[in-house]
């Protein structure tokens, strides 16, 4: 196995373009466990670690561009203002350890459909920036996820950062699992609702993560602005936002119960959410 | 309280807690594990197991793996020169398969190569043929005789019957309930390693992370054909055990690789393979019905007891009788009838694991007598002091407890400890069920109250020629008194290097004492288990300086000169008896531990998840030779319970196991243990040295049970298996 050390971002492109085949790494919390386990067996690695371009982030009136290389530790620490949604995402990340290391680009290139992350940059709108040495695209989260631990991404293209839009709006993540910390998830929710707009989207719950668009039609074209939310209409969301789920059996959990969980997660999350607005109204006015 | 020695005075002896000598190297990351072992010019082995848990082998062609560049040998069950069979109680269990593979995992063939991943590689080339045959999973259809024949006795490992008073004693309330315990893992950190090194004399030196050196060198001289001299273990670090370790994993399979290639072979399994390297918890169905009057005093307890045993027998047979021995509970009932069975099947080998048969009987008749209160009307603790075994009770076995049993002064403790405060409104997450994992902020939880009470045996029980060895010499070193200990005796991680020295400074009034590296060089010291180790070494040490103190006469150690005092001493416990056949009478153990539980948790009950608030626990130690090694252990045994309560099982289907890492795996973080308030009792049972009780195991038994209790209380739930799953809960 080669082990590929880029200096700048120019040279890990370079080399991904002539070793299409080359694993990138970045705090290895992923790979390496596929290394050890034997699961995986790449001709290359290609390590980020010394790609200063990726290890920033900087923020705009238009939102956040956060790199591919920036540890979860660092979301939580500087970026929990403006991207609350992310930094509870990132917050059940693993252990302390594997947030030092694990980044949202590591997250974004396995694809896993447990991915913490995931339903956070489908519900806020993220775009992920891919390079090659063609050029640089942005990809929208929504177009990312294409099958189960499969990703968009050209051979030749390495995840350079994630953009996220500036957003006065409320977040939530929410996510079951079976320990009360270092746990993958069971299931995953996470909502966002701005300028009556509602973004939800359901993670470990289907082949990819993904969004749930008919709870979200439903849920703007009934949100009472101002007002208290009915019990009915959070259960309803709840409902609605399940049936969208594909989940499977497997040792984690049942796939009924997984739908169950994500219906109280999808109401318990709206109340929050709801709440959240509600306070902001009544402090503006 | 009482106490049954005064300790010498000596800084550092018996009834103080000094610094262990191996936690500093620990802590900071530098203690050498077995898995740390490192010789020039060493091998590394490979293990190629079985994929099927039921197959007859065809063929076997080593042709490509002999190939690859680097490798040094390949070996097969054609390649082991002497008995290929070996076994803790049974030698059923082929060192490597020969013609059929009957658990997913079993050893088929070893490979050793210049690099770990070179040995990987070529076993990957090895092409084995098997055809594939039904495999029988369920314990109960072993039982009576469904599906294939494992082994040539037929399916069931052992039945141990209990028939104690009268077997037709009826009853104005029953309760009848059956219970299920999953397949619990040792889960210790430390994988299997090892490093054999080959010898001039034909021999082989082994060191080893291991429970019980001399049982595996027994096992080892069998399989290789060698006189016991020339096959000698040094135990390396070990990173825990629990049990796990007390049947063979490397041992015979390095020392085979180092003895025909003529090099140093080191062998370290990785997470996934220790997860089909080592036996596990047997998992249990138990059936159990109570018989009380209305006043919830126990008439009778009838009960069948199923233990899966897999594949091998491993230590079943003594599982089995623990449970059916134990089958009650620490009460007393004048009228019991108990079957228990453990039984081959084609599921991952189940053995020893902290608790051994009486952590499944316990989640069960404590389920049970939860029941009975209900029906009674009765408070939880109420019907189990009214029910509780004191000193002078009589086991279903017939054996009379012939020392302290606080059972129900360990309740009343318990009742007597505060309650956590109520939640506050605004809660910190990290106290929530879920954690940060942010799944609610108050929202459907609800609170629970739940106790338990166990019981363990000590030491090794039903005859078992239970004794250990130990070495002290005592000189002048420096001018300095100065004592050398040596035993067989397996330090894993309990802290037993420190109580020995305590114990050497108790008696021989000496500061300065050193623990040599245990090996097979002196006798056998018996294992690393059943709570015995303190006890049993501990008690021949001890014994071994009584001899030195003799020899020394009415001098001061100082005034020792040039002369060195050197005693070796076999030391026993008193003897037990064997189970009657027919009736399980005996007086088959050597001492009983007692410890209670109780559990405060907030569950979810939308979501099915749990915070276990708060667990407290009282236990009688007889003594604490080492009052924070015991708290240490009652708290790692209280959290092991707790991860059988409510997350940890290896789930198998059709006899493969699903969940082989830590992944999925799950024993519970520093957020899902909370802090223990723990009253150590120290009632001195006369039998014993220094009046001491086994303290490893108790709290593992009860622990279990006092939170499915609460967990109960919360939801209304019957919850008859564990671990608990939020689907159990939740009903979906």
């Amino acid at each position: 196995m080669d082990f590929l050390r880029p200096q700048n971002l120019a040279e890990a492109l370079a080399l991904k373009a002539e070793r299409p085949d080359a694993v990138p790494i970045a705090g290895g919390t992923d790979v390496m466990v596929e290394l050890n386990f034997d699961h995986r067996r790449p001709a290359a690695l290609l390590d980020l670690n010394r790609v200063g371009e990726l290890a920033g982030w900087s923020a705009s009136d238009a939102g956040v561009r956060l790199g591919a290389c920036v540890p979860y530790t660092r979301v939580i620490a500087e970026l929990g203002d403006r991207l609350p949604g992310l930094a509870m995402a990132a917050r059940t990340v693993g252990s302390p350890q594997i947030r030092n290391r694990g980044t949202v680009g590591g997250n974004l290139g396995a694809a896993s459909p447990a991915g913490d992350t995931h339903p956070v940059l489908l519900v806020t709108g993220a775009r992920i920036e891919a390079a090659s040495t063609r050029g640089t695209r942005l990809i929208p989260a929504d177009e990312f996820y294409v099958g189960v631990k499969r990703n968009a991404l050209a051979d030749d293209e390495l995840i350079t950062a994630v953009h996220l839009p500036a957003s006065e709006g409320a977040q939530q993540f929410s996510k079951v699992g079976t320990r009360n910390a270092m746990v993958i998830a069971v299931c995953s929710f996470a909502l966002a609702i701005e300028n009556y707009q509602v973004r939800a989207a359901i993670g470990s719950a289907a082949p990819t993560p993904r969004r749930v668009p008919e709870a979200e039609e439903f849920l703007a074209g009934e949100l009472p602005w101002g007002s208290p939310l009915p019990d009915s209409l959070k259960r309803r969301f709840g409902e609605l936002v399940a049936a969208a789920a594909r989940p499977i059996d497997d040792v984690r959990g049942t796939a009924a119960y997984r739908k169950h969980a994500l219906s109280v997660l999808a109401r318990r999350t709206l109340g929050w959410a709801w709440q959240d607005i509600l306070g902001r109204d009544s402090a503006c006015a | 309280m009482t106490t049954t020695e005064q300790a010498t005075g000596t800084a550092n002896g018996i009834g103080t807690s000094p610094r262990r000598p191996d936690g500093t190297g620990k802590v900071r990351g530098e203690f050498a594990y077995s898995s740390d072992l490192w010789h020039e010019d060493m091998l590394w082995g490979a293990t190629l197991r079985s994929p099927h848990p039921y197959a007859r082998i065809k063929g076997i062609d080593l042709t490509e793996a002999v190939a690859v560049q680097g490798v040094y040998a390949v070996l097969t069950h054609e390649d082991v020169p002497g008995v290929n069979r070996y076994g803790l109680e049974h030698a059923d269990q082929p060192v490597l398969a020969v013609d059929v593979v009957r658990y997913q995992g079993e050893p088929v063939a070893l490979v050793a190569a210049d690099h770990p991943e070179t040995a990987r590689r070529a076993m990957k080339r090895i092409k084995v043929e098997y055809e594939v045959l039904e495999p029988v999973t369920d314990v109960v259809k072993a039982v009576s005789g469904e599906g294939a024949r494992l082994h040539p006795g037929g399916n069931i490992v052992r039945h141990v019957p209990i028939r104690h008073g009268n077997p037709n004693a009826t009853a104005e309330v029953v309760v009848t309930g059956s219970y299920e315990v999953g397949m619990q893992d040792q889960a210790f950190l430390g994988p299997e390693s090892g490093l054999a090194i080959p010898a001039e004399d034909g021999g082989v030196d082994l060191f080893v992370a291991t429970q019980w050196l001399h049982v595996d060198q027994r096992q080892i001289v069998a399989a290789l054909g060698l006189p016991e001299e020339k096959v000698r273990l040094t135990l390396g670090g070990v990173g825990g055990a629990f049990g796990g370790r007390e049947d063979l994993s490397i041992q015979v399979h390095a020392c085979l690789l180092a003895l025909r290639t003529g090099k140093p072979v080191k062998m370290v399994y990785n997470r996934e393979e220790s997860f089909y390297g080592h036996v596990h918890r047997h998992p249990a169905t138990l059936h159990y019905e109570h018989g009380a009057d209305r006043d919830g005093r126990l008439v009778y307890v009838k009960a069948r007891i199923y233990l899966d045993g897999g594949a091998y027998a491993s230590s079943t047979p003594a599982v089995v009788a623990n449970a059916a021995t134990l089958g009650v509970g620490p009460y007393d009932v004048p009228n019991v009838s108990i079957d228990c069975w453990g039984t081959y099947t084609n599921n991952p080998p189940c053995g020893a694991m902290r608790g051994f048969g009486a952590v499944q009987a316990g989640f069960a008749y404590e389920s049970q007598m939860d029941r009975l209160a209900e029906a009674c009307g009765l408070d939880p603790v109420e019907v189990r002091l009214r029910n509780a075994m004191s000193e002078g009770s009589v086991l279903p076995t017939g054996q009379v407890v012939d020392s302290a049993a606080p059972v129900a002064e360990l309740l009343r403790r318990l009742t007597a400890k505060p309650l956590p405060p109520a939640p506050l409104e605004e809660r910190d997450l990290r106290t929530l069920p879920g954690g940060v994992s942010n799944t609610t902020h108050g929202e459907g939880v609800v609170r629970g109250v739940g106790y338990a009470v166990g019981i363990k045996n000590v030491c090794f029980s039903e005859g078992f020629d239970d004794y250990s060895t130990a070495r002290v010499r005592l000189e002048v070193v420096g001018g300095e008194p100065a004592a050398t200990v040596q035993t067989a005796a397996c330090e894993v991680g309990q802290g037993l290097v420190t109580v020995l020295q305590q114990i050497v400074r108790s008696e021989l009034g000496v500061e300065r004492v050193t623990i040599l590296p245990m090996d097979t060089t002196i006798g056998n010291a018996g294992s690393t288990s059943a709570s015995r180790q303190t006890y049993v070494t501990g008690g021949a040490v001890r014994a071994a300086c009584l001899a030195v103190r003799e020899a020394l006469g009415p001098l001061s150690p100082y005034e020792l000169g040039d002369k060195v005092l050197d005693e070796t001493v076999e030391w026993r416990h008193r003897p037990t008896e064997t189970l009657d056949p027919e009736t399980g009478a005996g007086n088959a153990h050597v001492q009983y531990g007692f410890a209670a539980h109780r559990a405060v948790v907030d569950v979810d009950v939308d979501l099915g998840l749990v915070k276990v608030v708060q667990l407290d626990c009282a236990q009688d130690v007889g003594k604490a030779l080492n009052p924070q090694a015991v708290l240490g252990q009652i708290q790692g045994g209280s959290a092991q319970g707790l991860g059988l309560a409510v997350m940890e099982e290896i789930q198998t289907r059709d006899g493969k196991i699903r969940n082989p890492s830590f992944t999925d795996y799950l024993i519970p973080t520093v957020l899902d243990m909370p802090p223990m308030s723990i009253d150590v009792l120290e009632l001195a049972d006369p039998h014993a040295p220094y009046g001491l009780r086994g303290v490893g195991e108790p709290p593992t038994i009860s622990s279990t049970p006092a939170i499915v209790a609460a967990i109960r209380a919360a939801t209304g739930q019957a919850l008859t298996r564990v671990p608990v799953r939020p689907e159990h809960i939740t009903g979906t």
